[in-house]
């Protein structure tokens, strides 16, 4: 069966951009459905979040929303959506937008409200205006949780977007439906490879923008090594590091149970 | 209202399937937290214990973690030999996800030990495996604790997923909707049940945690 | 100046945190708000800045209603030093301190310039400049602290406890460099602490709180350790205060006697230049234990006399020579002098 995978992964055929059942036709596609999804529920849910974290006020709503996204499994809360909503591609994109906002809207206020108390309380002092507060002081330190979201909004809704195909929409799904509707293992398998992959770049795609959006002075990053006493900018040394997936990868232990990763589909 | 009659006939005529896949449910969620619980601890202390492991296998933790659940499930059979309905693939798969949570979640709670109190209780004579049984682990057992809990109501929620591939399990109350033409009984009835099991998963397990770490209540509500 | 007229806070729970307080602050001066814990003193510094609003009463700084302020103004027009110095995590050192400038509207570029040279006014290098908070020390932070204060060049300057949090030795050379720092910029400044001795060594004035917001005392720092205006402001000032009050009077007037007085069978050797280098007698020779000038406090002087084996401290001029040997029997009968003459002066 290996031997299939690989013809299959290797046809050359299979790559071509104008093959409508092609990886990169349907990878687009799928790409599609999230991003769409993505920034619909950023749309919605960083603004609430920021409002809700900078003014404490309707946490239980961010709280609780956090929680039962967790217990909530995907399969069925999508399926419920399209059995309400109707199918088609408007209703996935509702569903895949209904996964994505606890996450971000979650995370986010659980990371302006991580922001010391001190800290908020010197830009009042030094006479910042509220808004200026939000987006100078409190997002810019909550960034690494809030960025935490983002990518764990990012990675469900890639995973999430695979159910398209089996709603007879586009996408990496197909292979994994078709496949095992025409019992074309080889198929299913190299889609599912293909899948992998994909979420694995997403997710990389945003550890490097969280490196270059993240001030070194709140993630760790400058506090690194022996550079008390040595002259070096920070900002300079710090870029040398490689990128490392682990250190930004989910660390439910020592945060809150709000702000731990959520995983299903 | 008419919904819940339909859900109570749609209980009537099935609540056989249901029962049997609540059961299977059961085992296909928990089943990979306790292997993976007793997997977890060498691999964290040997993280902890080696700095150099630390980032290969915390890489490794958090690529798993990446990988869609499905993909996993179909991914597996090639990868193993298992054939692609067989339960054994969520077992592993699930084992792995959880695995991959767990490891960071004990390297994390091991590291958070207060290395006096290690200190003092070698200033003791405690010899190292069993000052790390006896006082270590059990130190960092809040932070795993948290980490397993994560996990479990985790877990509950993505057995679902396998039965697109048409292994048994609560998730066949959301696919048999989809074949019914959406139609939201069984849906809700699955999500209803799954949700209350992991629920009660999640009660146990802070009840235990409650009886084998009875220090971290008495003073500790920061 | 800072007014406090008739002012109270309550806070919602029902605290009485300030009460009727009414008090003014000169220009151009250090007054030091010191009292214990809990009785208003960070709530009535909060409300100069408005980042609390009081219950009634009003404040105002030369003559305007701080109230009737948009608050973010009022605070940019106010240097602001918090207790742990309160720096911004993301920013580097240089952009904490050129904060307030960019509010106001300044050039990034002109307010970074700005930042550097203040940098280097409160004593740090401009290495540092490019590092983020986590990687000073935490005298360095409360430095750049006093820094982004100063950027916007406030006349009014509030300070929360601002040497705290470190250690004694760090927070005396800050203590120093502050009073340095004040000498060339002359700012009105309001400053919290619940250190008596800081208050006595830092303040022009010293206002003493008590609970619940009352004020019991506002005097010059001498004058608080002389005549404490009642039994709490007396407990508070604490042991030793008639001691600790000969810092402030001056030895100039002190009668000396000529360097070769024997003194108890001691006489002071001197070297080529007339330095002093000990006392020798009875067979042997013996430190000075140091030298005072005559700039120096009374009590500098009878530490050195306490301290000397033959009972004489050694008065030196410019030059490091000997001039003039004072014994403690002088002083005693100096400062008994000095202290009737102070007490029949207040009741006349
Ligand atoms: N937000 C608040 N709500 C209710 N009570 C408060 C609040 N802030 C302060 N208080 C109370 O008001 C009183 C004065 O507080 P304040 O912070 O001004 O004291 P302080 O003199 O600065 O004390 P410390 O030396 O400990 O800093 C205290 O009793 C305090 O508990
Ligand atoms: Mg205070």
């Amino acid at each position: 069966m290996n031997d299939g995978i690989l013809s299959f992964l290797l046809d050359a055929t299979n790559w071509q951009p104008g093959n409508n059942d092609g990886f990169v036709n349907r990878t687009i596609e799928h790409l599609g459905y999230s991003a769409t999804a993505l920034v619909i529920a950023f749309v919605v849910a960083f603004p609430l979040g920021l409002l809700i974290g900078h003014t404490n006020r309707g946490a239980f709503l961010a709280i609780n929303l956090g929680n039962a996204g967790r217990a909530l499994p995907t399969l069925g809360v999508v399926m419920l959506v399209l059995a309400i909503v109707g199918v088609g591609l408007t209703p996935v994109t509702v569903a895949l937008v209904v996964l994505a906002i606890p996450p971000i809207l979650t995370t986010t206020y659980a990371g302006m409200r991580a922001v010391s108390g001190a800290t908020v309380d010197a830009a009042r002092g030094v006479g910042m205006k509220e808004w200026q507060i939000v987006f100078q002081v409190e997002l810019p330190n909550a960034w690494p949780i809030v960025f935490g979201g983002l990518r764990n909004a990012a990675l469900q809704v890639v995973s999430t977007a695979t159910l398209a195909a089996y709603v007879g929409l586009g996408g990496l799904g197909r292979y994994l439906f078709d496949g095992l509707a025409l019992r074309d293992y080889p198929r299913v398998v190299a889609g599912a490879i293909v899948l992998a992959v994909l979420a694995v770049v997403v997710d990389l795609v945003f550890s490097l923008v969280q490196r270059l959006v993240v001030s070194p002075g709140v993630d760790g990053r400058a506090s690194r090594g022996p550079r008390r006493g040595s002259n070096a900018p920070a900002a300079l040394t710090a870029s040398e590091d490689v990128p490392d997936v682990a250190d930004d990868a989910p660390t439910p232990g020592g945060v809150g149970m709000d702000k731990a990763p959520r995983k299903s589909l | 209202m008419e919904f819940f009659s339909d859900v109570r006939t749609y209980l009537e005529i099935n609540h056989e399937t249901v029962l049997e896949s609540l059961v299977q449910h059961i085992w296909l969620a928990l089943l990979p937290v306790a292997i993976s619980f007793v997997l977890a601890l060498p691999l964290g202390w040997a993280v902890v214990r080696y700095g150099w492991l630390k980032h290969p296998i915390l890489t490794l933790s958090s690529v798993i973690y990446t990988i869609p659940s499905l993909a996993l499930f179909l991914a597996l059979p090639a990868i193993i030999g298992t054939s692609i309905l067989d339960p054994l693939n969520v077992v592993i798969a699930l084992t792995l996800y959880s695995l991959a949570l767990l490891v960071r979640t004990t390297a994390d709670g091991l590291a958070s030990v207060d290395q006096q109190v290690v200190e003092a209780a070698t200033a003791m004579g405690y010899k190292p495996a069993r000052r790390w049984f006896t006082v270590e682990l059990p130190l960092a057992l809040p932070v795993i604790m948290a980490g397993l809990r994560i996990t479990t109501v985790a877990n509950v929620s993505m057995v679902t997923v396998s039965a697109l591939i048409g292994i048994q399990s609560l998730g066949q109350l959301f696919t048999r909707g989809f074949q019914l033409g959406f139609y939201a009984p069984p849906i809700v009835i699955g999500l209803v049940l799954s949700v209350l099991l992991a629920l009660l998963a999640d009660s146990i397990i802070v009840l235990v945690q409650r009886l084998v770490t009875p220090w971290a209540r008495v003073g500790g509500a920061r | 100046m800072i007014e406090f007229d008739d002012v109270t806070k309550q806070y919602p729970d029902g605290t009485v945190a300030v009460g009727n307080l009414s008090l003014t602050i000169p220009t151009g001066a250090i007054t030091v708000f010191v009292g214990p814990s809990g009785c208003g003193k960070t709530t009535s510094l909060r409300m100069i800045n408005r980042m609390i609003d009081p219950t009634s009463g009003t404040i105002r700084i030369d003559g305007k209603d701080v109230t009737a302020q948009d608050p973010a103004l009022l605070r940019r027009s106010i240097g602001y030093v918090i207790q742990h110095a309160g720096l911004f995590p993301h920013r580097t050192v240089v952009d904490n301190v050129a904060t307030v400038p960019v509010l106001t509207g300044l050039s990034r570029k002109e307010a970074r310039k700005r930042a550097y040279e203040l940098l280097e006014r409160v004593g740090l290098t401009t290495g540092m400049a490019d590092r983020y908070p986590v990687q000073l020390s935490g005298g360095q932070q409360q430095r750049v602290g006093v820094a982004r204060a100063l950027a916007a060049d406030p006349p009014v300057m509030l300070m929360d406890e601002p040497f705290s949090a470190v250690d004694p030795v760090v927070r005396d050379s800050l203590q120093q460099e502050f009073l340095r720092l004040q000498g060339e910029l002359g700012k009105t400044i309001v400053m919290v602490t619940h250190d008596i001795d800081e208050a006595i060594k830092l303040g022009d004035n010293v206002a003493v709180f008590a609970e619940g917001g009352r004020l019991a005392q506002l005097a010059g720092p001498e004058d608080l350790l002389a005549n404490p205006a009642d039994d709490f402001v007396a407990g508070f000032v604490g042991r030793d205060r008639g001691f600790r009050g000969l810092s402030f009077a001056a030895s100039a007037d002190l009668p000396v006697e000529p360097v070769d007085t024997e003194v108890e069978g001691l006489r002071l050797a001197v070297d080529d230049a007339g330095r002093p280098t000990g006392w020798t007698g009875h067979g042997r020779a013996l430190p000075t234990e140091g030298s005072w000038s005559a700039g120096d406090s009374l009590r500098a002087v009878t530490d050195l006399a306490i301290l000397s084996p033959a009972g004489a401290a050694v008065r030196v001029d410019a030059d490091g020579r000997a001039d003039g040997l004072v014994r403690h029997a002088t002083v005693a009968e100096f400062v008994r002098v000095r202290q009737l003459e102070r007490l029949s002066g207040t009741d006349g």
